[in-house]
């Protein structure tokens, strides 16, 4: 059993034994006074472990350090407590376990209660696992747990809070269950814990023995719960995190043997699809055709439900051919007769005063009011669950970022307890905020339950567009006032089409309420000051939000309110600059109030020479943004020559093309660096889309855009040849968040590049907006496009 | 029921269903195999794209009964088997550049990219930047720019 070998390089067993401290004289050694934590071993057939989601005492935030401006800011609410930290401490007194087992082949197994959407979530957990349990990073299993109603609010994935709220409690698991193996290797070896190391899955004495952790998997297990004081890995000792590692999913995505929802096979749960209303949430007064409909070729059901007529076949072909063909009266929706000109008047009207303070003689003011068009979240997956509805039952297969919200309101609609749903996490093909909401595990539910069978729903691209959630409309005053080289004030009134956040964040927010610096705020504004950081000093700063019309399917995208806020901010910090005759980089690091957000900057300016020369027609633009613990700063160069913005690809909307990105983050502590690079990539392309091309157009109560080739994200015509992205030493030792850090940093960045190239700020965003429409929209009747005949003669 | 044959991944396959169900269905639904995805079913995300006798298509835009006994359709599963190896150079391009995110859409970005390469090659000339900016591919996890490194990457694998 036990193996000579010829390797030191190893883990004392110090450092997170779980056994008695007598034997744990790591600490000591070190002369260190490392915090402990406290684990539990639980009883199981081989080691289990386990330990509190959110159980780590927070220690109060620092104020952020105050730069040399003449005029320094008070601090702002999200600058004393941020939504990171409120869904953490959201989770303190309520949060139960995450639990880890070891398996008699050596493997590491533990089901994340998070959702995994690509933002890489599963590789940082399983590398934070294998870091502190020093095993190979391909021996940890990590899958996706169901819905854990016992978690309460600790089962939501958004806020960009996985690693932060998970990275102590996964590694305090993980320490536990190392303190046990070192016990059981210390009684089979008959020597002394304290003389033990471990090393890739092995626990090695210093005779030379090896004993591997599959062997002691049986003889570590406990018989009952008990608690275990461990303290952690010193972070010099990390051989792991800090490294760039591939996605542990990489091979599964790139052979398409990863499942996502559609691709499961639930038995009888065939493909369904719903016919729905030419306007939006309109609703079905009568159905012409049911039964011709349901005699179509494969089509097995057909049922009106609360959101349309939904019809189930064998394949999703068919059910597109019977939508089709579904002759419907629809009632009137929830936004009839609305357009975007409708929505920026309702603005208008919503948007808060103003109120500048007396202010010296001589001073002047920026004024500037941006509008935000409507935006789609939709991911390339659409809008998709399996349900399997029964009498006294119920199960359901998607990718949810808030399963036990689903769940509960899944249970209460079908009048069945919750314990009597079941509610699995698939794998996500992308959220940006989509999977926060379970409309379609909603629908699929109470479609399974009115034709009595299980079905796989499906959301028609179309239908995603046009029904589904969009980030919603939005303007920003912004007034600015200066005097002397210096800036006094700075107020800006965020006004928007209301955002849901009816997806469980809610109930986080209201239990904490009393907790928050924020006094008796609507839910929205809640969230709004929540996330809202000005990095600069700009004097007496304000920055207020007010909603309107709940006639929209909204939900927050991608790094909620911040890129329009900040890119409105930032366009004013550049004509601040102008007009005071600043250089834009040089004011933004003088009136920047945190060190590591000026690092960054200086950064990118560095690497990205700021300030030289360009054709006119092109030009740089510099932004930074600080969110969830991190600091990021992006250098962007443009080109609006217009023999770019004329260039011709065919079938594809061109316009200016971001030709360069420089980005630096400091996200703290990253656990994985080339995951981290691979957030801030995607970041910078939702910032050119929707600085640039990605935006939808309201008219008559419905979207226009109803196609890839209508919404215009961005493509590969649209992205920048080249693209740095550096990611900064550790400045600490905690991981901050990073999936929506990059957005509002990189849509800041191309819309001050664009001004700068253009001469002109602009306001209007996507900046195309007012543009002849770039297609023909799809008609709304029937709602989806009939799938095309001509792929053969289309191949290339 | 009308039964279609066809050659997929190398093996001659017969789906019985109605000619008019476009292949995406017939490969996901009445076959089972779902590497290519829907992303849009009108051929312009391209999140389905396999090829047809080598040449990239999107099966979302082809009648099955417009497949002849002798048309060999290639999806990702099958890409592997036309080198005779476990992974196409592609794949392995991709692999080690780490392109996925989410991987809903890589699939199709893969066949696309082999096609390309090919496409190119035909034409006596090596993939370039212009080939690049002309792949319709949607990626909404925004990973375009190690897709640009992989395709150069895997075209250099390709020989």
């Amino acid at each position: 059993m036990a193996r000579r070998h010829p390797l030191r390089d190893d883990h004392p067993s110090g450092s997170g034994d779980g056994t008695a401290r007598s034997e744990g004289e790591g600490d000591a050694t070190r002369g260190t006074s490392r915090r402990r934590f406290l684990g539990y071993v639980l009883a199981a057939p081989t080691l289990t472990v386990a330990a509190q989601l959110g159980a780590e005492a927070l220690a109060p935030r620092q104020a952020a350090a105050a730069a040399p401006a003449l005029i320094p800011s008070l601090p702002g609410p999200a600058e004393l407590l941020d939504l990171n930290e409120l869904l953490t401490l959201a989770a303190l007194p309520t949060s139960h376990l995450i639990t880890i087992r070891l398996d008699e082949d050596g493997t590491a197994h533990f089901a994340l209660p998070r959702a995994e959407v690509g933002q890489g979530i599963t590789t940082s957990s399983a590398m934070i696992v294998a870091e502190e349990l020093d095993l190979p990073l391909d021996k940890v299993k990590v899958t996706l747990a169901d819905a854990r109603p016992e978690l309460l609010f600790n089962q939501l994935t958004g806020g960009s809070n996985t690693t932060y709220s998970t990275y102590h409690p996964l590694r305090v698991a993980a320490a536990v269950a190392r303190g046990r193996l070192l016990r059981a290797a210390s009684l089979v070896l008959g020597e002394a814990v304290g003389t033990l190391t471990t090393k890739a899955g092995a626990v090695l004495s210093p005779a030379g023995a090896l004993l591997g952790y599959g062997e002691l998997a049986v003889k570590a297990a406990a018989v009952s719960d008990t608690a275990v004081e461990v303290t952690l890995k010193d972070s010099d000792r990390f051989r792991l995190i800090g490294t760039g590692q591939r996605r542990v999913d990489a091979l599964e995505a790139i052979t398409g043997r990863k499942k996502f929802a559609m691709d499961l096979q639930v038995p009888d749960a065939l493909p369904t699809m719903v016919c729905r209303p030419p306007t939006i949430n309109g609703t079905v007064r009568s159905v012409a055709n049911l039964a011709e409909v349901r005699a179509m070729p494969g089509i097995t059901d057909v049922v009106t439900v609360s959101t349309g007529v939904a019809v189930r076949g064998r394949t999703f072909g068919q059910c597109i051919d019977a939508v089709r063909a579904l002759r419907v009266d629809w009632g009137p929706g929830t936004a009839e007769g609305a357009s975007d000109a409708t929505v920026l008047a309702k603005l208008r009207r919503a948007e808060l005063p103003l109120v500048v303070p007396p202010l010296p003689l001589l001073t002047k003011a920026v004024d500037a009011r941006f509008t935000f068009h409507f935006a789609s979240n939709a991911a390339l997956e659409t809008n998709c669950a399996i349900a399997d509805v029964r009498e006294d039952s119920a199960e359901i297969w998607g990718s949810l970022k808030a399963p036990i919200v689903a769940r509960e309101q899944i249970a209460l609609k079908l009048g069945l307890p919750v314990s009597a749903v079941r509610v699995h996490v698939t794998e996500g093909g992308g959220s940006f905020g989509r999977k926060l909401f379970h409309d379609a595990a909603d629908e699929a539910a109470e479609i399974s339950r009115v034709m009595g069978k299980p079905v796989k729903l499906m959301w028609h691209r179309t239908d995603d567009f046009r029904q589904g959630r969009t980030h919603p409309m939005s303007t920003s005053r912004v007034r600015a006032t200066y005097t002397l080289g210096e800036v006094l004030t700075y107020e800006q009134r965020h006004t928007s089409v209301a955002t849901d956040f009816g997806h469980g964040i809610g109930e986080v927010l209201t239990a904490e309420a009393a907790r928050l610096p924020v006094g008796d705020l609507a839910f929205s504004e809640t969230m709004f000051q929540l996330t809202q950081i000005s990095p600069y000093h700009l004097g007496v700063t304000t920055q207020l939000l007010s909603e309107t019309d709940k006639g929209f399917n909204t939900g927050s995208m991608r790094n909620i309110y911040s890129p329009n806020v900040r890119c409105a901010q930032e366009l004013v910090m550049d004509e601040l600059a102008r007009r005071m005759g600043q250089d834009g980089y040089a004011m933004r690091r003088r009136l920047m109030k945190d060190p590591r957000a000026r690092a960054v900057l200086d950064k990118v300016a560095e690497v990205g020479e700021w300030g030289r020369t360009m054709p006119a027609g092109t030009a740089q633009g510099i932004a930074v943004h600080t969110e969830y613990h991190s600091v990021v700063a992006m250098l962007v160069e443009i080109d609006c020559r217009p023999e770019t913005t004329g260039r011709k690809i065919p079938g594809a909307v061109t316009g200016p093309r971001v030709t360069r990105v420089v980005c630096a983050v400091d996200v703290g502590l990253a656990v994985n660096p080339r995951g981290l690079e691979a957030q801030m990539m995607g970041g910078i392309s939702d910032g050119i889309a929707i600085t640039l091309t990605s935006g939808l157009h309201l008219r008559d109560g419905h979207f226009l855009e109803g196609s890839w080739d209508q919404y215009f994200y961005t493509r590969q015509w649209n992205t920048p040849p080249e693209l740095e992205i550096i990611v900064m030493p550790s400045t600490g030792d905690k991981p901050g968040g990073a999936g929506e850090l990059a957005v509002a940093g990189a849509m800041a960045a191309v819309a001050c590049a664009y001004g700068r190239a253009t001469g002109t700020m602009p306001t209007v965003f996507p900046v195309n907006h007012a543009d002849p429409l770039a297609f023909t929209p799809l008609p709304t009747v029937p709602p989806v496009p009939a799938s095309p005949t001509d792929g053969r003669d289309r191949a290339l | 029921m009308p039964q279609h044959t066809f050659i997929l991944n190398g093996k001659a396959v017969t789906a019985d269903v109605e000619g008019d169900v476009r292949l995406l269905w017939v490969l996901r639904d009445v076959l089972g195999v779902t590497g290519p995805k829907y992303g849009c079913g009108v051929g312009v995300c391209r999140a389905c794209t396999s090829h047809l006798n080598g040449k990239a298509f999107t099966p979302c835009a082809v009648p099955v009964e417009d497949l002849a006994p002798n048309d060999e359709v290639t999806t990702i599963e099958g890409l592997p088997d036309t080198v005779g190896s476990d992974l196409h150079p592609m794949q392995e391009a991709w692999l080690d550049l780490d392109v996925a995110q989410c991987g809903y859409c890589q699939p199709g970005q893969i066949m696309t990219a082999v096609a390309e390469v090919r496409r190119a090659r035909e034409a006596g000339r090596e993939i370039t930047e212009a080939d690049l900016d002309t792949i319709r591919n949607i990626c909404r996890c925004g990973t375009y720019h190690r897709i640009r490194q992989a395709v150069l990457d895997g075209a250099r694998r390709m020989t």
